[in-house]
């Protein structure tokens, strides 16, 4: 029994570290550290940073782009990612599509869309939900109809996670009603976002932003070359695309660094308070949450030490993904107690690149705490709901 | 015994639901919220011709003279109707103070105009520093003449940006944490000196953050005796604490219902979501913390009409407890609903903006719990 890092991890650590330290991008630095919300162009040309250095895909086989990192390496450059507070990785092309194009399609489709997502040259989003299919996702009504070398898809999808940003998106829709088992005659196309016939209206989430869509296909003519593997299988491949999800799903490292930040913000007169580690139930609870997430990291390291070996993951990687959303939202929850009142006030133009925090109400980010904790709820909704998360791991794992 | 409302308490209850129904849908509530008071005027003139804004006046002060059953029945049906207009701000704090320690002149000039629905005030009792703790004032007023002159701080004041009239308490002599040496002022907002940044709360209602450089004011605005403003000001935050209460269980009550409703209606795998056993115990679970806090609630409010030790333990047990199942039905009812729940257009998701917010105000679950184990 042993989990300290090797030599060589350290090394690849210091390394890692350095280069966040060293080279990262100052403006989007010092916008993360303000609070400042992430725009496109920040998000693509962070992505585009860590393609130069030739980590845009940690998780893709490395003739296709990846690094060759092995899984404790992977995991290492998690942590570093979230300890130098770089934005998270926009996973509709890199960690969704990508896999699913590699593993699936064709070698024509290889050479025209794996670049450009590596190189986050496209943007792409996910089109799976729609207004009627959520957790039953197997019922979803989109249609793509066969008609001579393109197919016409009409439907609506929703959900969709920045689609106002997207150039592509990739999408299950149905191609044959005139099946035994609900999951089959489900195929998976990739759909160019300028095509004729595609339109997407913003939904508004419960904190004002403009984070996800409705988007409308209206007899949309997409090529049959678009069609990724065999016509009906969508299902399979999308079945696949969340297992690599999995990667990182529990977001261990970026909790971690909240955790920690949390833990420091206590010892500070934030606003000229009394320091809140003289709030004896707020450090109980930080330290129950502290807890917690221990568990869960020696949870995800004993997953990752199970794939470095070249096993299969153990059960215990099917909790992941609800206790790593279930941390994340109490991590949420403490920083909204930590604000008291300060949770309150709804100043989202207050952070900006050029204003003068002095003249911020509140201290630092925290009036954004409410915010978060609202945004957040939906971490237990969406990739699968928590509740069915459950009921996979009682079926397939427990048996029942 | 008997629980139900009275004649009076059944009759208020009755023109709030029927106020609700046909003139304040939650797109009106919306627009409201987003106006540039975030409230709508014409909607606070009607309360003051209902006479909901007398409520908890005495009639010697041109009041209804209700007690707290009759304050809760209206913010029960404040918080069902997810009520935006600033009720608390001026009628129960602002009010509140008047009503208890204003002399008969000062209530003449300030509070009639304030039941009347012709003058907006707020009281300035938080600081950016004072977390739950109101009698931690380190705004000062010094004397200087026949006026005193006002320095400091205030924090989230409701209403407080669009008031005309701030209730501010201020430390005139002791330490910075003293109940004794506070004394309450009435500062009009245009006072010279007075700086307001006004702002909306995540909950669709407004606040601001008050500086005071060296504000003047005369001596015939010192509300009750200087240095002796606490107690008042005490039982005020009390009295709120036990309204936002009402408007929480109301809150609860609602969001229950929406989540049983929506469980019947929304189909996947072929069946109402609500068939499922795993989701039918939670919101079991859901109903039986809504009836066990409005016991707790009536438990409350029949105790605070004593205004005593007991009264004020009772009110920190409602406030734990709609800070504690309050957290845990508004979660509950967002996850049920799934992505609607998350939804700016939903109403569900506003419900839960508010009831988060109430714990987060005059002492959270844990504040109160900390109060009550002594």
């Amino acid at each position: 029994m042993d989990a300290t890092l090797t030599d060589e991890d350290l090394a690849f650590r210091e390394e890692i570290r350095a280069v966040f330290r060293d080279e990262f991008p100052q403006d989007i630095r010092r916008k993360r550290e303000n609070g400042v919300p992430m725009e496109r162009e920040d998000l693509v040309r962070f992505q585009q940073w860590l393609h130069e250095r030739g980590w845009a895909a940690p998780n893709w086989p490395v003739e296709y782009g990846g690094t060759g990192w092995t899984p404790v390496q992977k995991y290492i450059f998690a942590i570093e990612m979230a300890e130098a507070n770089a934005p998270p990785i926009v996973p509709f092309g890199l960690s969704m599509v990508g896999p699913v194009v590699y593993t699936f399609g064709n070698e024509e489709q290889k050479q025209r869309f794996l670049p450009d997502i590596l190189a986050s040259r496209v943007w792409w989003c996910q089109g799976y939900s729609e207004p009627g299919a959520g957790s039953d996702l197997a019922s979803l009504k989109a249609r793509a109809d066969l008609a001579g070398d393109h197919y016409v898809v009409n439907g609506t999808k929703t959900w969709t996670t920045l689609g106002q940003h997207a150039d592509w998106i990739f999408i299950l829709a149905r191609t044959s009603t005139d099946v035994a088992r609900r999951q089959e005659g489900i195929s998976f196309l990739l759909v160019d976002m300028k095509t004729p016939g595609v339109t997407v209206n913003p939904i508004i989430t419960i904190e004002g932003d403009h984070e996800v869509n409705e988007v409308h296909f209206e007899d949309v003519r997409v090529p049959v070359e678009n069609l990724v593997g065999e016509e009906g299988k969508g299902w399979t491949y999308g079945k696949v695309l969340l297992q690599h999800e999995r990667a990182n799903i529990a977001a261990v490292a970026i909790s971690k660094y909240r955790l920690r930040k949390l833990r420091e913000q206590t010892t500070k007169p934030v606003r000229g308070a009394a320091p809140l580690s003289e709030d004896r139930n707020f450090m109980r609870k930080l330290a129950a949450l502290e807890t917690d997430l221990r568990a869960l990291e020696y949870t995800e390291l004993r997953t990752l030490a199970a794939v470095q070996s070249g096993k299969a993951p153990g059960p215990e990687s099917s909790i992941l993904k609800v206790k790593g959303t279930e941390v994340q939202q109490a991590i949420d929850t403490l920083y909204l107690e930590a604000a008291g009142y300060y949770a309150l006030p709804y100043v989202q133009d207050q952070y900006t690149l050029d204003a003068d925090p002095v003249e911020w109400v509140g201290e630092g980010a925290e009036t954004q705490t409410s915010l978060k904790y609202f945004n957040y709820r939906k971490a237990s909704i969406y990739g699968g709901s928590n509740e069915i998360q459950k009921n996979i791991i009682a079926k397939h794992v427990l048996g029942l | 015994m008997d629980f139900s409302f009275n004649e009076i308490q059944a009759m208020l209850d009755d023109s709030v639901e029927k106020f609700i129904a046909n003139d304040y849908d939650f797109e009106t509530r919306q627009i409201n919220a987003a106006s540039e008071k975030g409230f709508g005027p014409d909607v606070w003139q009607t309360f003051a011709e209902l006479g909901w804004t007398s409520v908890p006046f005495s009639e010697e002060d041109g009041g209804f003279g209700g007690g707290p059953a009759d304050l809760m029945v209206l913010m029960l049906r404040f918080g069902k109707g997810l009520v935006v207009e600033p009720y608390l701000a001026n009628i129960v704090l602002a009010g509140g103070v008047l009503r208890r320690a204003a002399s008969a002149e000062q209530k003449e000039r300030w509070l009639q105009p304030i039941i009347a629905g012709e003058l907006q005030a707020a009281l300035a009792y938080a600081e950016p520093h004072s977390r739950y703790d109101i009698a931690d004032i380190r705004t000062t007023a010094s004397a200087d003449g026949d006026n005193w002159v006002l320095s400091g701080s205030k924090g989230v004041v409701f209403n407080g940006g669009h008031a005309d009239l701030l209730i501010v308490p201020a430390r005139t002599a002791g330490a910075q944490n003293d109940a004794d040496g506070i004394t309450l002022f009435a500062v009009p907002a245009d006072s010279d000196g007075l700086g307001a940044r006004s702002y909306p709360t995540v909950d669709g209602q407004q606040a601001a953050e008050i500086r005071f450089d060296k504000v003047a004011v005369d001596s015939s605005s010192v509300i009750g005796e200087a240095g002796k403003g606490f107690a008042a000001l005490d039982a005020t935050i009390d009295d709120a604490t036990l309204a936002v209460c009402a408007e929480a269980v109301g809150i609860m009550q609602v969001m229950t219902d929406k989540t049983i409703e929506y469980s019947k209606n929304r189909m996947q795998f072929g069946v109402p979501i609500g068939s499922f056993q795993a989701l039918q115990h939670r919101m079991v679970d859901m109903f039986t913390d809504c009836e066990q806090s409005y016991s707790l609630l009536l438990w409350a409010t029949m105790l605070a009409a004593r205004d005593d030790a007991d009264a004020k333990r009772a009110i920190s047990s409602i406030k734990y407890q709609v800070g504690t199942v309050g957290r845990k039905v508004g979660q509950e009812a967002v996850q049920i609903h799934g992505g609607m729940g998350v939804s700016w257009e939903v109403d569900i998701a506003h419900y839960f903006k508010r009831l988060t917010t109430i714990d987060q105000i005059f002492g959270n679950a844990d504040w109160h719990l900390d109060r009550l184990a002594g």
